[in-house]
């Protein structure tokens, strides 16, 4: 049976919005006044779930609502979300830099984390010096640090500018310091916070592979955020999802990421137009993209086949028209373009087309689609940019290998031989 | 299962909401001891890094310092020095007052000055206020050299008769240490979430330095003004340094009596208002 080591109870975290200014010391002689009688802080019952998009009625808001969750040891969870979803306050409450409003955590063993990789570097001092300070700031002893000295500098790689104060250091050198320091803590739980982030392909391999070994290795308890979903499939066996301060979903990692992705895309892989595209010649129904086999509302991955489907009717004149994509990239530069000009005609009445990309023609990544209805070869009869955006994610990929994004839009998948 | 090994497992540390008020992990401020030695390192080695005079300037700022305070305040205004030399009577103010001020200043402003690492990792914010009083004594230990020196220099001039009261030199330093910091302390916790403050604590340190005797002798405070220099617990100290050191001035040891009070009530109220601030001071900095 394995051993829970953190069991967090009824977690809530309270923050108050816009300036910290007048209107504190009311409020603040308004919950002593409360405190002092015995009674509960008045403002603990007001405040709303956070939402950054939209505009709320109070000036409080709860980060975290109500969070239950048990970490068993060796599990390496991956705390998943979007911006703003209380991942980086449930991280502060567990590192105890800041306490929450309400509610109990418990836990068993040294925490140590890693929210930022490199605090406490003062630039004056050389490698050596700041390997110290930093290892000293995350809770080790001197002696601890000395023992693994040459163990931190191997694996940061810089053995060279050991001696030379840090500011000389370029960022992915000072990164590397950094992020060796800590993965050389004796702690039981660890907590990473978007380590991904910098660092160059080789580094992020030593990360992932470090942290890997942290867990299953050494049986020892990681809490990774990360924004990237290959590197929580492929590293963590569980994973908890954060919606607006309130747990989404909590299990295996697989399953998480499938939650939180289809929870991001809110089926935007699907739409209907009802009457927004209706004219004398022509109807635009439906437009879909779904992995080949799947329904639109699964994720897209690098892996699959890709179908997009249109659903149009043609009024007037088929043979004299065509239609035509156009696929951009994020900064909407077009890629190429795809048509039914001379591979498909259209028919008069509803016509369903579908156009199939090979498995694994495009690359990760976010994509728009142009639509374009050409009559005679020559004249846009109609023409709506950015009708379609769709994101290819990453899907599983080997641990050890590169989580991020190869060069290019396009990656297919060509016939190989070897003579 | 788990539910009901909550209560009988034995965790290691429990994060809550609600702390008592006199809960201080000392244990784990000793655990960071390490840290501590670092910071006050760091703190030494890295204030003067490239630059040209160095460790110098630990002299120079106490030297120029004296030398305004003796044209401006003894030669101008022909203040009082109780008979004994300008020099080395502004500069046992000086270097006494300094070692007051910058570490009170600094203490107070330690929540905003170090948020950014605050924020990012854990560890007993008490380090913090610790480093800073600890580092800025090593400076004080330096500049007292200097002081020293001048005293041995108008001794052999006959000009000044320090006694054994310098023996107690060490305690009233340790007064001056927990005073300040305490000091600080609250005021920290207060800077925080009121910004204002930090304006008030720039002037009004350089204000108190007018209520306490750095560069007039206790005696010549009239009548009517002597409560602020019954009531003020630096007072004390000051007319320690003149006594024994230039034996100029009145002091008898029950003049520490109210000092000692003083800096343990200030120090514990200080610790346990801060304490309470470093929980939750990330959420209003």
């Amino acid at each position: 049976m394995s051993k829970v080591v953190i069991k967090a109870e009824h977690i809530s975290k309270q923050y108050r919005l816009g300036l910290v200014g007048t209107g504190t010391v009311k409020d603040d002689m308004k919950r002593w006044w409360y405190n002092l009688r015995g009674k509960e802080d008045p403002f603990l019952k007001i405040g709303e779930a956070n939402d950054r998009s939209s505009k709320g009625e109070s000036d409080y808001v709860w980060s975290l609502r109500d969070i239950n969750f048990e970490i068993n040891q060796g599990d390496s969870v991956g705390i998943i979300g979007r911006n703003g979803a209380g991942k980086s306050t449930l991280l502060k409450i567990l590192s105890q830099v800041t306490q929450p409003t309400t509610g109990k955590i418990y836990t068993k063993g040294r925490i140590a984390s890693l929210l930022e990789v490199g605090t406490g570097f003062h630039p004056e001092m050389t490698g050596r010096e700041n390997i110290y300070l930093n290892g000293a700031i995350l809770g080790m002893r001197k002696h601890e640090i000395t023992r693994k000295l040459d163990e931190i500098i191997a694996f940061s790689g810089v053995e060279r500018y050991i001696d030379t104060p840090v500011k000389r250091y370029s960022s992915g050198m000072y990164v590397r310091l950094a992020f060796a320091v800590a993965a050389h803590l004796e702690s039981e739980i660890l907590i990473v916070d978007e380590v991904l982030a910098v660092g160059d392909a080789e580094f992020q391999k030593k990360c992932l592979g470090k942290m890997n070994a942290v867990s299953k290795g050494e049986g020892r308890t990681v809490l990774f955020v990360s924004h990237n979903m290959a590197a929580v499939k492929s590293l963590c066996n569980s994973g908890i999802v954060l919606k607006n301060g309130g747990i989404l979903y909590q299990g295996s990692a697989d399953i998480a990421v499938a939650n939180y992705l289809a929870g991001e895309s809110d089926s935007l892989n699907h739409k209907k137009f009802g009457n927004d595209f209706d004219f004398e010649t022509l109807k635009i129904n439906e437009i879909s993209i779904n992995p080949k086999g799947l329904t639109s509302d699964e994720i897209l991955d690098e892996y699959h086949e890709l179908e997009f489907q249109t659903d149009i009717n043609i009024k007037t004149q088929p043979e004299r028209l065509h239609l035509t994509y156009v696929l951009k990239d994020s900064n909407g530069e077009a890629l190429f373009t795809f048509s039914t000009s001379g591979v498909t005609p259209l028919r008069k009445g509803n016509n369903h087309l579908v156009c199939s990309f090979p498995k694994g023609f495009l690359n990760i990544g976010n994509y728009y689609l142009d639509l374009y209805i050409i009559e005679d070869a020559k004249r846009a009869v109609f023409h709506e940019p950015d009708i379609m955006a769709f994101t290819i994610q990453e899907g599983p990929r080997p641990l050890g290998g590169w989580m991020g994004k190869e060069p290019g839009f396009i990656k297919p998948v060509f016939e190989w031989v070897n003579l | 299962m788990s539910q009901k090994n909550t209560t009988a497992e034995q965790w290691d540390s429990v994060i809550e909401s609600r702390h008592s008020l006199f809960d201080i992990n000392l244990k784990e401020i000793w655990h960071y001891r390490d840290l501590l030695v670092l910071f006050v390192r760091r703190d030494f080695v890295t204030v003067y890094k490239q630059t040209i005079l160095g460790p110098l300037w630990f002299f120079i700022q106490p030297l120029l310092t004296t030398i305004t305070f003796t044209i401006i305040f003894g030669n101008v205004a022909q203040l009082s020095t109780d008979g004994a030399p300008k020099i080395i009577f502004y500069m046992a103010g000086i270097t006494l007052w300094n070692y007051f001020s910058t570490c009170l200043t600094t203490v107070s402003g330690v929540f905003n000055a170090n948020a950014s690492i605050f924020g990012k990792v854990y560890f007993p914010r008490l380090i913090m206020p610790l480093t800073i009083v600890i580092s800025n004594l090593m400076k004080f230990a330096v500049q007292f050299l200097l002081f020293v020196s001048f005293v041995g220099y108008f001794t052999f001039q006959n000009e000044i008769q320090p006694n054994s009261w310098i023996l107690l030199t060490p305690f009233i330093i340790i007064l001056m240490a927990l005073i300040s910091m305490g000091i600080g302390l609250i005021l920290s916790s207060m800077t925080t979430k009121y910004k204002d403050l930090n304006q008030l604590i720039g002037f009004g340190v350089q204000l108190f330095m007018y209520a306490t005797p750095v560069i007039y002798p206790s005696s010549s405070v009239p009548q009517n003004y002597q409560w602020v220099v019954e009531l003020n617990p630096l007072v004390g100290l000051f007319d320690y340094m003149r006594y024994a050191y230039l034996g100029v001035g009145e002091f008898t040891i029950s003049d520490l009596v109210y000092p000692s009070i003083f800096s343990i009530v200030i120090l514990a109220v200080g610790v346990l208002v801060f304490n309470k601030t470093q929980k939750t001071f990330m959420d209003t900095v």
